[in-house]
């Protein structure tokens, strides 16, 4: 069995590290106990700063810091940053295209207990729209490290998203390498592509073991970087598979599948079919149990990958 | 004050509402009221209170400015222009799709402005954040924010007065042009935010009431506002909307319209007389 750690222990171990090496700063909402950066303001009291219960100030206070020279990175739950706060990420981050970066936890259902109010499944949708904004939604532990140091060292603002549940590593950390706005291709595969996104990848990787047993070749990559999408390897799973399923811990409105599907119909049209939580609120429950009520398993990604296969011509 | 200075001062500031209204109206649109309300101080700022540099708008240790009432954005570009951040005759092409002055303040495109604006109550908040990095960097450039009465009435505004307290930003001025409209009506009428002073007060700040149309009073409170250490200070500046010219004067109806030819004629006239 993998290791488990939470993308949201990982981004705090990843600020406290890179602390040493990169001259920025942390803003938080009153959650640093919750998103990790507390683990960051251990290292460096003097380079985080609580904005206590007021994101949409904190978001602008973060434009005003990046104005001035300074990297800063403002962290809050997901909900609380792409939802609450999408206007001041719009105008006084977007619009200018100020060096903000915006490290959102507890995305998407597996905030668990918490419920509905708290478990955002819109952000990747509404953070996607905003021009000049890159979109990061890693897998896993050692991606999501590697996911902030790229943040740091490209120049605009970066929308982060991490989890609150433990999932597996699947990456190895001594080789690992992260390319902001490129795929990655974890498994070959001829009949079907599956492209997942965050915690699904390992689901996917699974789904192709179920469907290997079944005689199904299906091909898993991994889109770690929403915006700029690799269009080029969606194309080119396209090409070679002929029938595409995405899946992702987000709505099948407005994420990884409507990007895919975007890129899709307009290069090589095949077959995408989605896996996400559809048109619908989460709920309270723990993970697993959740995981099984939106659909977002294995069983359903090889479901929906022979729906897509049936659909080639 | 000095009579020379005080000369210039009122020269400057009429040539900064004649602009600002040829300005609104090359647009046939935009906001003279609240541009006219604040042209005083805004004059102030950049010829007597703010170290900038119109040959290398982005040094790094100038004072910022954020016009967070950014639909006063003529008040600025007429101030930038005089100050020679860009050609004054750039002022005519405002609002048109080719300009580089947009319709509210865009840090990318215009030399000289420090913050993109336009939605309220963001950018106070972006001026603290400002102030802030001043203070990590133990620097002691300041921070300008301008913020309209009917701003206030946005949570976020009170949101970033609580940050610059509690963050001891005394580099940060909060400008208040208290004008008393807004574009429903009066503010009072239409959600109350007073009693400013209060609040403020209660909120942390060093507060001083000023008249923002008397360049001795002005200078006076921005002397006052500086020499406090330890918080952040607001200056609500008591002001006439639509000052200068006769018809726009506390008239709700010239926040955001334009003068017609006829109205333009007699606002120009008016204007030239006081250069």
């Amino acid at each position: 069995m993998a290791e488990k750690i939470a993308t949201r222990e990982a981004y705090g171990n990843a600020l406290a590290e890179l602390g040493d090496k990169y001259n920025f700063v942390v803003l938080d909402a009153d959650l640093s106990a919750a998103t990790k950066t507390s683990t960051f303001k251990k290292k460096f009291p003097k380079r985080h700063f609580n904005c206590g219960i007021a994101e949409g100030n904190m978001m602008s206070v973060a434009a005003g810091l990046a104005a001035a020279g300074k990297i800063p990175f403002a962290s809050t739950f997901a909900m609380f940053a792409a939802g609450r706060a999408f206007e001041q990420i719009r105008n006084s981050i977007g619009y200018p295209g100020l060096n903000v970066k915006i490290g959102a936890t507890h995305a998407g259902i597996t905030v668990g207990e918490d419920g509905a109010t708290h478990q955002c499944n819109e952000d990747l949708a509404l953070m996607r729209t905003i021009p000049g904004m890159t979109v990061i939604n890693p897998a896993d532990a050692v991606e999501a490290r590697a996911a902030v140091e790229a943040a740091i060292i490209h120049h605009g603002p970066v929308y982060l998203r991490f989890g609150r549940y433990a999932v597996p590593v699947i990456n190895d950390k001594s080789t690992y390498r992260f390319e902001l706005g490129k795929g990655v291709d974890m498994r070959d595969g001829k009949d079907v592509t599956i492209i997942a996104t965050g915690i699904m990848v390992d689901m996917a990787l699974t789904a192709a073991e179920l469907l290997k047993a079944e005689g199904v070749e299906a091909r898993v990559i991994n889109i770690h970087t929403i915006k700029p999408l690799d269009k080029e390897l969606v194309l080119d799973a396209a090409r070679k598979t002929g029938a595409i399923v995405t899946a992702e811990e987000h709505s099948v409105i407005g994420g990884l599948g409507s990007a895919v599907a975007e890129a899709v119909t307009a290069g090589v049209p095949v077959p995408v079919v989605r896996v996400g939580v559809e048109d619908c609120y989460g709920c309270s429950g723990a993970v697993p149990a959740l995981l099984e009520k939106f659909g977002l398993t294995p069983a359903n990604i090889v479901a929906k990958a022979k729906i897509a296969m049936a659909m080639k011509k | 004050m000095d009579k020379a200075k005080k000369q210039l001062l009122l020269k400057t500031a009429a040539q900064v509402r004649l602009d600002i209204i040829d300005a609104v109206h090359a647009a046939k649109s935009g906001h003279p009221g609240g541009s006219l309300s604040i042209a005083d101080v805004m004059t102030y700022l950049y010829f007597a209170e703010m170290n900038v540099d119109p040959k290398d708008p982005r040094f790094t240790n100038r004072d910022r400015l954020v016009l967070s009432k950014g639909h006063t954005a003529p008040a600025l570009y007429a101030v930038l222009a005089e100050k020679g951040f860009f050609p004054r005759e750039d002022l005519l092409t405002l609002r048109k799709a080719s300009s580089i002055l947009q319709g509210h303040p865009d840090m990318k495109k215009i030399p000289g402005v420090d913050m993109t604006t336009g939605s309220l109550g963001l950018g106070i908040s972006a001026a603290c954040g400002m102030a802030l990095a001043a203070k990590i960097d133990g620097v002691d450039w300041r921070t300008y924010a301008i913020v309209g009465d009917g701003e206030s009435e946005e949570g976020q505004v009170w949101e970033a007065c609580m940050f610059a307290a509690h963050y001891k930003l005394d580099n940060l001025c909060l400008i208040l042009d208290l004008n008393g409209l807004q574009i429903d009506g009066p503010i009072t009428e239409v959600m109350n935010p007073t009693p400013h002073d209060k609040k403020l007060e209660a909120f942390g700040f060093n507060v001083i009431v000023a008249d923002g149309h008397d360049f001795v009073a002005i200078e006076k409170a921005f002397e006052k506002a500086k020499s406090v250490k330890g918080k952040p200070s607001a200056i609500i500046f008591k002001t006439v909307k639509g000052k200068g010219v006769s018809f726009m004067e506390n008239q709700v109806s010239w926040h955001g319209t334009a003068p017609n030819d006829e109205l333009y004629e007699q606002a120009v006239k008016e204007l030239q007389a006081r250069l």
